[in-house]
């Protein structure tokens, strides 16, 4: 996972010190959040956007001492909802890396809200993506989080780049486009009612790049799945679909073996590889630079039913 | 171009009235500097079917925005060339969503004002200006936006009178600025729709020898944040962060420094208790560092214990200057009336007191630019007033420092953010 090319001969035009603005601008949220918050918590996917902020959260809270290792304990568990349907490696990973943090992991499974009837199924291999959200609600309601720290990012979807850096969520814990409170220079109106949260995104103004550059700078350990691999795909409508047991090929479909990364992890039903060799950060950030399709549009199967698919979901109260 | 310009990103605001085209001269941007992506253009093809492609559509996230067609928030995009990043607030036109344009001022290190050519009657001396475009760009010179930019736009409409029409608008804006105060950055002829003078230069407006958005944009200064005077800090977040293998647990003190700079050995105050301490040592983003400097957020360990939490102020030895009485210019956002004796909560760097105001001075004319007795403030106007806090606050004026001359004002009863305060003087 190590960096094998000077970062600096790769990218002559793009210096640390952006990299050191937005590092600093992500740390000042993480410490607003703990300030103002009584209850926060960290979402932690184990995506990529997730393992940076969980970096700068240590970044925010530990110290680093001799050995380079970060000593302490974030003032916040980490909150990770279980779909059920993750990818194998992402599950190995979360637990290895919070048990060598020393960090409390809270999990929401989403087969605990199809057991209570709070989430129905039409049928067993539906996407389980969309009914994060209720599950993800009942675990605030639950465990009383005032605010959920997340990695989203406003350059990866139209409705997210609308969003505030401080999101208030009302008692549903829905989002209100139309209401956002002004966010007026970083004098955060942190203020809410029992039973409403905020959700906070410290990465706001970063953008898929930049997460990369970082990534490969700060030496961050990913899951495997986002360096290039062997895998098992059927090609459908454009996208590599993984062969898992949830994504079974259709009839007439062939499986084929191919050279594969992902550019984002979640659930299994709806996160497809791109095909790639890059087998190390750096050499995805030169890939990044000359990438033709976004993110969601290489990646998402979910994100192309509708224009508004993303804003929907983010009303009903998905992060 | 001095390096440490070059390498900073540019935040900027673009601001206009509905249908100027700001979010096309956005994706005009996005689109020339190979900022979108083909997904993203196949998306806006299929959408145009056959006729040229709607480059709005890519910054109208909402569904409510692509219904009516306008821009209802603040959209944040970004894009780079080789000089430099950008990061764009493409603040809404219309003058219900006025708050959102002052979020997006509060943030930026410059703005892009569009003039709709087609709107006004150029032909006619003077020209009058819309009341959007004077609002928008007064707004932005309120909120200290360092650079201000006019983009005249859809000059491709009219193109043989271009040059006139253009000569005829800029000498109604620098008119304009003159009264207002502002020192135009810039006036620039552009069509975004066919992209002349945004990113390219125009092959047809050879009268026009200034520089394109773009290159106007990569010399523009990002931020104003200062080295040099007095230490001012406000505490953010206090923790107890360890030492290794020492079980020493001592207190940290984190703040993003407003101005000013701090080192181990510097003697700081803390205020509102007035005790001195020494800063035996300073830590940055979970290190150990020889100093700290404003902007950044810097963690002090002090050399006793004292009693220092969030929304304090740590400053130089010499004693802070503080006021619960200041006089301010308040823009207010809230469909309620500002209220004259109403408690509100304030914000300030990190602590929150109520206050009250005491006096609405007067409103400001944005026609005329005068200032007029007024007695409220309703939802997106701009005046003087005075505020007397439930306790000492160390503001400062808004010109000499974003971070100890601005304040929020919420209502309590609603939670909502009701009015931006830029510190005038302490009263």
């Amino acid at each position: 996972m190590n960096a094998s090319l000077d970062m600096n001969q790769l990218l002559p035009e793009i210096d640390h010190r952006h990299l050191d603005a937005l590092e600093e601008e992500a740390i000042f949220i993480l410490r607003e959040v703990a300030g103002a918050f009584e209850r926060p918590a960290l979402l932690f996917s184990s995506g990529k956007d997730s393992c940076v902020v969980l970096r700068l959260a240590e970044k925010a809270f530990k110290m680093r001492r001799q050995g380079n290792e970060f000593e302490g304990r974030l003032p916040f568990p980490l909150l990770h909802v279980d779909t059920g349907h993750n990818f194998p490696e992402v599950i190995e990973f979360r637990d290895r890396r919070i048990a060598e943090m020393g960090e409390r992991l809270v999990v929401g499974h989403l087969e605990d809200s199809i057991q209570r009837g709070t989430i129905r199924l039409s049928h067993p291999l539906e996407s389980r993506n969309g009914h994060q959200t209720v599950t993800l609600l009942e675990a605030i309601e639950e465990h009383r989080f005032d605010c959920l720290i997340g990695g989203a990012r406003r350059d990866e979807e139209k409705a997210r780049a609308k969003e505030r850096i401080f999101s208030h969520r009302d008692s549903f814990g829905q989002w209100q486009p139309k209401e956002q409170r002004p966010e007026l220079w970083s004098l955060f109106n942190t203020r809410i009612k029992p039973g409403e949260h905020f959700r906070a995104f410290p990465i706001s103004n970063w953008t898929e790049l930049d997460v990369w550059l970082y990534i490969a700078r700060e030496n961050i350990p990913l899951p495997n799945l986002y360096f290039a691999h062997q895998r098992q795909v059927i090609r459908r409508k454009g996208l590599l679909v993984p062969l898992t047991d949830v994504t079974p090929p259709e009839a007439g479909e062939t499986v084929e073996e191919a050279l594969v990364r992902f550019r984002t992890v979640g659930d299994m039903t709806c996160t497809c590889p791109v095909e790639s060799p890059a087998a190390n950060a750096a050499e995805i950030v030169a890939e990044t630079l000359t990438v033709t399709i976004s993110e969601r549009g290489a990646t998402r199967m979910d994100d192309r039913t509708s224009d508004a698919s993303m804003e929907r979901r983010k009303k009903e109260g998905y992060f | 171009m001095n390096d440490d310009l070059q390498h900073h990103a540019l935040r900027f605001l673009t601001a206009g009235s509905v249908d100027d085209g700001k979010s096309t001269l956005i994706g005009r941007l996005l689109y020339d500097s190979r900022a979108i992506l083909a997904d993203q253009l196949d998306a806006l093809e299929k959408r145009a079917a056959g006729s040229a492609i709607d480059l709005s559509l890519l910054t109208d996230g909402l569904e409510a925005e692509r219904e009516q067609g306008i821009t209802i928030d603040v959209a944040y995009r970004y894009f780079a060339t080789r000089q430099r990043k950008f990061i764009i607030a493409d603040a809404p036109g219309h003058e219900q969503y006025t708050r959102n344009m002052v979020t997006a001022a509060a943030g930026s290190d410059a703005a892009v004002v569009l003039v709709d050519i087609t709107k006004l009657d150029w032909r006619s001396k003077p020209v009058q200006l819309l009341p959007q475009t004077r609002r928008h760009s007064l707004l932005a010179q309120l909120l200290r936006v360092p650079s201000i930019v006019f983009a005249i736009n859809k000059l491709d409409a009219i193109d043989a009178d271009a040059e006139e029409a253009f000569g005829a608008v800029s000498e109604a804006l620098n008119q304009f600025a003159g009264q207002a105060g502002i020192v135009p950055a810039g006036i620039v002829p552009v069509s975004a729709l066919r992209g002349d003078n945004a990113t390219v230069r125009s092959a047809v407006w050879h009268w026009y020898s200034g520089p394109t958005l773009l290159e106007l944009l990569h010399t523009l200064p990002a931020t104003d944040e200062r080295h040099d005077g007095a230490l001012l800090i406000p505490v953010q977040y206090v923790a107890k962060q360890g030492e290794q293998g020492t079980g020493h647990q001592p207190r940290t003190a984190w703040g993003r420094i407003a101005h000013g700079s701090v080192r181990a050995g510097d003697t700081v105050q803390v205020f509102p208790s007035g005790q001195t301490a020494v800063v035996a040592e300073v830590r940055h983003a979970g290190a150990v560092v020889d100093a700290c400097e404003a902007g950044q957020s810097a963690g002090l360990v002090l050399d006793r214990q004292l009693d220092i939490s969030r929304g304090d102020w740590i400053a130089s030895a010499a004693p802070l200057q503080t006021t619960q009485q200041f006089a301010a210019t308040l823009a207010w956002l809230d469909t309620e009336p500002a209220q004259v004796g109403r408690k509100y909560w304030l914000r300030h760097g990190h602590r929150w007191v109520q206050a009250r105001i005491t006096a609405i001075d007067s409103r400001r004319d944005i026609h005329t630019l005068e200032d007029t007795d007024a007695h409220e403030l309703a939802v997106n106007e701009i005046g003087q007033v005075q505020i007397e806090a439930q306790a000492p606050l160390p503001v400062e004026a808004y010109v000499a420092n974003r971070i100890g001359g601005a304040l929020i004002i919420v209502d309590p009863a609603s939670n909502r953010t009701s009015g931006a305060l830029l510190v005038s003087a302490a009263a």
